[in-house]
């Protein structure tokens, strides 16, 4: 059997992660040391959190612009409810709970009103993070219970692993499995190839997004604990311009913008990779301004790529059929 | 000005590969001004890329294309335009809010000094339908045009650029009956006007009705070039498939049993009205009629794709929830619909994908798919259906025509349904494939299943059906057992509502 390395996006980006890995612990001293490898994986948890909802948003056609809002929602209820006396559990239900309602609410007016899934997320984004100023104004909610506090930072024993990483690994299993090897994930990616086609096969096209806005309102409200915790701070602009973040990491890891393309491992490479690089940046002392535009580049490589993959791949085939 | 007769273009011995693959392997064709040349062949004999190539959109690899006394330059649409040659696609490509002169004219507007002069622009679109014998109002928009009327727009638009020789890629696929007669007088307005025509069709009663030269092609090369008079149906059958058809349509006799879908005074006030019909186990109703007589937006609503207002769908008895495919599903009916590329497959995913899509519980484990039962089920399927393709996983958009219709089929099949409705289930695929499928349905009528057949093409409605239902403008006119069906009297039901003689 002749092993034939596929040209695609989801290799690539796996070639530019190791890329980058040797490229950033050659040029800075601790780039590979425990402590900052801790620091990328537990840097981009809540990023991670997210993009495992909004991937299969994104596959099914859609987008949500909210989910740093939902993020920020929930975490001001977790704080403000704590404050008021609720036990923790319950504050952290709350917290998964609004997220869970906000997510429903993005599906409700996408798929029943029939409004588009960006003009109602631009509104959801401002409106969602609204109410969480409405909730704790200016305030800054920072106490919390020790071990939860040190659950999002402190990492497992004493490896270099943080207590957060076993249970995004077990999501990345989990919704891999899901996106991959269920019904549910064959329906989401039919969706998003042929909305008609779809209903023609029988699947319940406004259930089905319903279900998945949900479902990444849910995952938003995860990792509104998440960051809560890992930053000790309940307050109105935690998370803000993270869905963009997440929305590239999405990109970058080759999930098609237009719907019905993607790969979990691609996703979760994306995420590293975005992560990497902005360490790297940091080790280097690059300021702010620049993390951003590189953010930016990557962005923009991430959507032009696989266009100018397949171009060169066209040219490749015309150039055969000359010889 | 050609002269009725001049050779307008000569290929001889056109060669094309891709990649590995040879699609054309010495192809000659010669078109003269005034004639209608129809290129006929089974799908992947070559007919497209060839089109494809005088287009411009293709280079060829090998052989002489000459325009007249010129070389032919390929390699360009421009070029191609350029050199008089136009294609008209199946589905035209107009701008639906601009008007029928705009839409002519495009980028090539009359100018009268800096401003674009409409009046002229529509008075010469005028002209131009006067001329292929269609007077549409070139003000009105395109929007809401008949596909028939709007490829006339397209016509006028390749005559406005001085084309010459027409080029069309089955032209009539997707019209009625009264549709099709009027691109045939537009066709014969252009022949008038010694243009040449070439035309691809799967219809073989209208390639005989309108051509003046048959060129048939097999495997990338021609076969035979003659003119009508010198060649017939079964020859040209014949010389397509290499081989000969001896039934195109196979019926067999099935036993008939219980009634196993009853259709009461079903109505969408916009679509249809009170249709009632009755499908029993191991028979084959076909819904006849016109393209636009409701016969698809019936065959939805039984589904449950589109809601009904009244009436009711019963199966094996029971009441069926109305606006559900899943209720449908549930009761194990299976829906084939009309455009297989839109509505029934799955284009970019993999042909094992497409396959397995209704049938999860089959292939699945406690909670997760199992690959394996993938490969084995979709591996029964190309093996019941003969199904073509490289591996499993190539996305069904790189399968030709015929090969996704039997996917689609496969995938239906796989669920093991008692009703079956099949919504044109041979349009745009080949002679020889639409054999199978017609053997196909037989087959499934043959296990007991009620299967509802739409189809548009009369001698597969005479040959395959146990029941005829005519529909004329949103109303059943006629229900005609096989032994009283005949030709007209469909035809008089579907066009005039009469019962017939």
């Amino acid at each position: 059997m002749k092993l034939k390395l596929r040209l695609t996006w989801d290799t690539s980006i796996l070639a530019l992660l190791v890329t980058v890995w040797i490229a950033a612990s050659l040029t800075t001293d601790n780039f590979l040391s425990s402590i900052n490898v801790s620091q990328i994986f537990s840097n981009t948890s809540e990023i991670t959190i997210m993009a495992f909802g909004v991937i299969f948003l994104i596959i099914t056609g859609e987008i949500d612009l909210s989910v740093a809002s939902i993020l920020a929602l929930g975490s001001s209820m977790l704080g403000w409810s704590y404050a008021h006396g609720a036990p923790i559990w319950l504050a952290i239900l709350i917290c998964i709970a609004v997220g869970t309602l906000c997510g429903f609410i993005n599906g409700f007016l996408v798929t029943k009103v029939r409004l588009g899934s960006l003009a109602v997320t631009i509104g959801t984004l401002a409106l969602y993070r609204g109410i969480a100023n409405g909730i704790l104004g200016t305030n800054t909610i920072n106490e919390f219970p020790d071990f939860w506090t040190g659950f999002g930072f402190d990492t497992i024993g004493t490896s270099f692993i943080p207590q957060s990483l076993p249970i995004i690994i077990l999501f990345g299993i989990g919704f891999g499995l899901l996106l991959h090897n269920t019904p549910f994930g064959r329906r989401t990616l039919a969706i998003g190839q042929s909305p008609e086609a779809a209903r023609f096969a029988g699947i319940n096209v406004i259930k089905h997004k319903i279900i998945v806005f949900t479902f990444t309102g849910f995952m938003s409200g995860i990792a509104g604990v998440i960051y809560t915790f890992r930053f000790s701070t309940a307050q109105a602009d935690n998370g803000i311009g993270l869905e963009l973040l997440v929305i590239s990491a999405c990109l970058l890891g080759g999930v098609s913008i237009f719907g019905g393309i993607g790969t979990m491992w691609g996703v979760i490479a994306g995420v590293l990779l975005a992560g990497s690089v902005e360490s790297w940046l940091t080790l280097r002392e690059i300021n702010a301004q620049w993390r951003t535009i590189v953010t930016g580049i990557l962005l923009l490589t991430s959507v032009a790529a696989p266009v100018l993959i397949n171009k060169a791949k066209a040219a490749k085939a015309r150039a055969e059929n000359k010889s | 000005m050609a002269q009725k007769g001049d050779l307008l273009l000569q290929m001889k011995g056109v060669q094309k590969r891709f990649g590995g693959a040879i699609a054309l392997r010495g192809t000659d064709l010669s078109i003269r001004a005034g004639e209608i040349h129809a290129l006929l062949g089974e799908n992947g004999a070559g007919k497209s890329t060839m089109l494809k190539i005088l287009a411009g959109v293709h280079v060829n690899d090998g052989g002489i294309i000459s325009l007249g006394d010129k070389t032919f330059i390929t390699g360009s649409p421009e070029a191609a335009i350029a050199q008089g040659i136009a294609v008209i696609y199946q589905e035209p490509s107009l701008f639906l809010d601009l008007t029928l002169a705009e839409n002519v004219f495009i980028g090539r507007q009359p100018m009268k000094g800096v401003a674009i002069d409409w009046a002229q622009a529509q008075v010469e679109a005028a002209r131009l339908f006067a001329e292929l014998g269609v007077p549409l109002d070139p003000k009105r928009q395109a929007r809401g045009l008949s596909i028939a009327d709007q490829q006339v727009v397209e016509i006028a638009k390749a005559l406005s650029m001085n084309a010459n020789i027409i080029l069309m890629d089955e032209p009539t696929a997707a019209l009625s009956a009264s549709e099709v007669e009027r691109l045939m007088t537009v066709m014969k307005s252009l022949k008038a006007a010694n243009k040449a025509v070439i035309f691809v069709s799967h219809r073989l009663d209208e390639v005989f009705m309108i051509s003046d030269y048959i060129t048939v092609m097999r495997d990338g090369a021609t076969v035979s070039e003659n003119p009508v008079s010198e060649t017939d149906l079964q020859k040209v059958i014949k010389e397509m498939v290499g081989r000969e058809l001896t039934e195109l349509f196979p019926k067999t006799e099935n036993k008939i049993g219980g009634v196993a879908l009853e259709i009461n005074n079903l109505t969408n006030p916009a679509y249809f009205h009170n249709i009632s019909f009755t499908v029993r186990h191991g028979e084959i109703v076909a819904l006849a009629g016109l393209v636009g007589s409701g016969r698809s937006e019936v065959a939805r609503a039984i589904f449950g794709i589109d809601k009904y207002t009244t009436g009711s769908v019963k199966v094996n008895g029971k009441d069926l929830a109305k606006g559900s495919p899943v209720a449908a599903m549930a009761e194990k009916i299976a829906l084939v619909p009309e455009d297989r590329r839109q509505q029934g497959l799955f284009m970019i995913a993999g042909v094992n994908r497409n396959i397995s899509m209704e049938s999860f519980d089959r292939i699945k484990g406690k909670l997760f798919l199992n690959f394996k039962k993938e490969r084995a089920l979709t591996e029964i399927w190309r093996e019941k259906l003969s199904i073509k393709y490289e591996a499993q996983s190539n996305p069904v958009e790189s399968l030709s025509g015929g090969n996704q219709q039997k996917t689609v089929l496969a995938k239906w099949l796989a669920t093991n349904p008692d009703i079956l409705i099949v919504d044109e289930p041979t349009r745009g695929i080949d002679v020889g494939t639409k054999a199978e499928v017609h053997k196909l349905i037989n087959a499934a009528a043959g296990e007991g299943k009620a299967v509802l057949m739409i189809s548009s093409e009369l001698p597969e409605v005479l040959g395959m059906a146990d029941r005829i239902i005519v529909m004329r403008e949103g109303h059943k006119v006629a229900e005609l057992s096989r032994t009283e069906a005949t030709q007209e009297k469909v035809i008089a039901a579907a066009t005039t509502g009469s019962k017939g003689a």
